[in-house]
């Protein structure tokens, strides 16, 4: 698993917010197209990309996507 | 005491009944008089709600409702019943991209073919008495609305609502009554796997116009009173309870 992968995959559940945006800086929930919806999308992309489960609090605890990737592999 | 609403001389099976809102309705009816079978996946569970009843108390069932030998092990199991309360259920939450057919397939066994298979097995060995009454536990998803990532749950409750309105026609002749109850979000543990946060639960909360989520036992009373000789002329229906969520 690596971050700029993860990072591609984390941008493609976004509709609107143009791909340049994410970095692994990006601080996700500040995004205006950030919604419940696709917080459950993220836990379902990470589910099925790399098997594992994350729980709401997950994401609630993680501000940049960098955060959420570690979050992930220490799950794995 | 004058009491329409009186479960005595019933004998009313409850599945899903180790937890939630099956709990709730299997330890309400015992208190409104019925003997109430219950039967679950879970027997310490199970054994919780048994000890929580009141009066005649029939031996519980472990019963599996996602594997169809289960389902039928159960109908044999039973001899007669004036009530059956389909309640075992479960949710999985997925945005619809990501909602697969085995996904569809899981929910769907327990919350759909299990209660269907179980009540017209049921009905078939005539072991449902003359005036007997059948209530599913709908949602208010899937019949009046639904919510973000609900495909799956949204769709097993809608079907179960088309069956129970086919049923009551058929099932007429028999003088057996067939009626869902369609429950808002109730106060259990059907999202404990965890996606959805407690924070964003009480930020739903607030959608009510009543402020709260339900409680197990409203659910229950309503189911009281579709098992009881109050609710004679009343079959195929939907009776909601929802706080007023699906009036806005």
């Amino acid at each position: 698993m690596e971050l700029q992968e993860f990072i591609t995959n984390f941008a493609n559940q976004f509709e609107e917010t143009d791909s340049s945006v994410f970095t692994k800086n990006t601080v996700f929930k500040n995004l205006d197209e950030w919604s419940s919806l696709l917080a459950l999308s993220i836990i379902a992309m990470v589910d099925e990309e790399y098997g594992v489960a994350l729980k709401g609090d997950d994401i609630r605890s993680a501000n940049t996507i960098e955060d959420l990737y570690n979050i992930i592999k220490s799950k794995k | 005491m004058y009491n329409p609403f009186s479960l005595e001389n019933k004998t009313i099976l409850v599945t899903g009944a180790s937890s939630g809102i099956g709990r709730a309705i299997a330890i309400e009816s015992s208190k409104m008089g019925a003997s109430v079978i219950i039967t679950g996946r879970n027997e310490e569970r199970l054994k919780e709600t048994h000890a929580r009843m009141e009066g005649n108390k029939p031996d519980y069932i472990v019963a599996d409702l996602s594997n169809s030998d289960d389902v039928q092990n159960l109908s044999e199991n039973i001899t007669s019943l004036n009530g059956l309360v389909n309640c075992a259920g479960l949710t999985k939450v997925l945005p619809f991209p990501f909602a697969e057919r085995k996904d569809f397939e899981e929910v769907m066994k327990v919350n759909f073919f299990a209660p269907t298979e179980l009540s017209r097995l049921l009905v078939k060995s005539k072991k449902l008495q003359k005036s007997a009454s059948i209530v599913f536990i709908s949602s208010v998803s899937g019949v009046y609305c639904s919510a973000v990532a609900g495909s799956i749950y949204s769709s097993s409750k809608g079907a179960i609502n088309g069956l129970a309105k086919a049923m009551a026609l058929d099932l007429a002749p028999k003088g057996i009554r067939v009626n869902c109850v369609n429950p808002g979000m109730i106060d259990t543990h059907i999202f404990s796997e965890g996606k959805i946060t407690q924070e964003q639960l009480k930020e739903d909360m607030k959608r009510y116009p009543l402020k709260r989520y339900g409680k197990p036992e409203e659910v229950a009373y309503a189911v009281i009173y579709l098992l009881s000789d109050a609710a004679e002329w009343i079959t195929g229906s939907n009776l909601l309870i929802d706080g007023g969520y699906t009036l806005l």
